[in-house]
């Protein structure tokens, strides 16, 4: 096992942590590779604002049934 | 019909959370602005006529949005009271105390927190919105509606690399988009 990872497969990881979904080791990798890779540490750096800015709680959506039902609404008056 | 054609099935889910969003922050009540969508996207039917195609789709759906806001508070106005102030003293021995004392502390919550949260929101919209269609719902899938990487394969029919790829460009061109508009 080499810890030594390319960019490529660091943003990778990066893209795949920001839903929890690295493993510790890769985690391990990335961390490493942020160490002398200025570049990469740019782009989590965006990637992680990125993810809390979706996070934020003031971002609302409307959830999947409440879509339906409007979905429903529309389809009423078009068949009107 | 004219000659752009408007495919009104589409608009739930390419415009509800843009508006859902624009709504929240100005009536601070989900089944309020729920209803407000819903007939703005009646009223998008009905006038689709008059939709010449100068604005984009959703500027024009949010300018009927803007009169509906309007109406929806002209109708709760209506309602009140006119000019009548009540006010409830906690009890007795406070009765005649200066109304002053009792607004709220302006320095509780600072105003600009509050604006900035919820231009947030429209700005994540918008920038998603710019994506290839493709991109715009596999990352909303992903991001916002938490769905399994499994599930949205099996949807789209590709690969976990090729999701992967996917994702990383939709965040990549998010993330400028939003360091423009935004950060």
């Amino acid at each position: 096992m080499n810890i030594k990872v390319e960019c490529h497969e660091a943003n990778h990881i990066c893209d795949k942590n920001q839903y929890k979904e690295a493993t510790f080791w890769e985690k391990v990798k990335l961390n490493f590779h942020l160490i002398y890779c200025r570049a990469c540490r740019k782009y989590s750096a965006r990637n992680n604002k990125l993810t809390k800015a979706i996070k934020n709680p003031k971002v609302q959506t409307v959830s999947m049934s409440e879509k339906e039902a409007m979905k429903r609404r529309l389809e009423e008056q078009l068949s009107n | 019909m004219p000659s752009h054609k408007i495919d009104a099935t589409k608009w739930v889910d390419a415009y509800s959370d843009y508006l859902f969003n624009y709504t929240i922050t100005r009536v601070n009540d989900r089944d309020v602005a729920q209803d407000l969508i819903s007939e703005t996207f009646l009223a998008g039917l009905k006038s689709m006529k008059n939709f010449k195609g100068e604005a984009t789709e959703r500027t024009w759906l949010i300018s009927i949005l803007k009169r509906k806001i309007i109406d929806h508070y002209r109708k709760s106005n209506s309602k009140k009271g006119k000019a009548e102030v009540h006010i409830n003293y906690k009890d007795e021995e406070s009765e005649g105390d200066w109304l002053e004392e009792r607004v709220a502390d302006p320095f509780d919550k600072t105003a600009e927190d509050e604006i900035e949260n919820e231009e947030l929101g429209q700005a994540i919209f918008s920038c998603l919105d710019k994506l290839p269609e493709k991109q715009a719902r596999i990352f909303r899938m992903k991001t916002i509606d938490n769905f399994d990487t499994e599930a949205i394969c099996n949807e789209f029919d590709i690969t976990p690399s090729n999701f992967w790829v996917i994702i990383h460009r939709a965040r990549t061109a998010m993330a400028s988009c939003m360091e423009e508009n935004w950060l």
